[in-house]
């Protein structure tokens, strides 16, 4: 592939129900079109825990996906709450979701972590009350 | 162990009547949490679980899981077993607990995959 491939989408906020429509297309077009399956599976994943975040802590968000002959990059971009303390939300079991959130299977403080572990690069950026912006990459 | 066996074993009832129960299932997680699922790489997995929603079926499609056994008698919506079926995953309910039906399966030889990326 030599051209660069670029995907949108908007997760809408607080519909948990839709979560993950964004990373099951994101997988399922890169599939079709004959990338490596871990390289896809790995983004996929990563793209997955930060749609959920988007929606259970940022009443939705934006994503922005560019695949280039050597890397997918991802970037997730919302105008939630904000990360007060980054290195504490990086930590595996920290969590700030509600009881509600963990009935739904989430919040057991693995969302970030598990973005880490599955990209090659990864970067987070957030202000309190402006919103947090992540930028992942799976290189191929 | 092939989708097949854990039926039997599990004295489940498939709900997608389309599956191909000849599939080879190499690993299995029991897991209410998604993203305890999501942290572990594993291979042709079965995952159980007493979780009711459509995150379960993503979860298991990110992974590349072949299986969703839901246990303790839980009965997924029409909408959640259409969404694995779409996917090509099996899902079977079975009336066991979690940790019985984890229990029959691992005597019968099948292991957990404990390793991160």
């Amino acid at each position: 592939m030599s051209e660069t491939i670029r995907l949108e989408y908007t997760v809408p906020g607080d519909d948990f129900a839709r979560a993950g429509e964004a990373s099951a297309d994101l997988k399922h077009t890169l599939k079709r079109m004959g990338f490596p399956a871990e390289a896809i599976r790995k983004a996929s994943i990563a793209l997955y825990e930060g749609e959920i975040n988007l929606a259970i802590h940022a009443h939705g968000g934006q994503i922005a996906v560019e695949v280039t002959p050597t890397a997918i990059q991802m970037r997730l971009t919302d105008q939630g709450p904000g990360i007060p303390d980054i290195d504490l939300a990086m930590q595996e079991g920290y969590s700030t979701a509600s009881e509600q959130v963990r009935s739904l299977g989430f919040g057991a403080g693995m969302g970030l972590p598990n973005m880490k572990r599955y990209t090659d690069q990864f970067a987070i950026g957030s202000q309190v009350g402006v919103g947090t912006t992540i930028e992942m990459s799976v290189l191929l | 162990m092939t989708i097949q066996t854990i039926l039997d074993l599990l004295q489940a009832e498939l709900l997608t009547p389309d599956a191909r129960l000849d599939t080879q299932v190499h690993t299995a997680c029991g897991s209410d949490m998604m993203s305890d699922v999501l942290a572990y790489v594993k291979d042709q997995a079965v995952l159980l679980t007493g979780l009711n929603n459509p995150q379960v079926v993503r979860t298991a499609d990110m992974m590349d899981m072949v299986c969703i056994v839901f246990v303790r008698g839980k009965r997924p919506s029409p909408e959640v077993v259409q969404l694995a079926a779409q996917r090509g995953i099996a899902v079977l309910a079975t009336g066991h607990t979690m940790f019985s039906a984890c229990g029959m399966l691992y005597a019968a030889g099948l292991r957990g995959s404990g390793s991160h990326v």
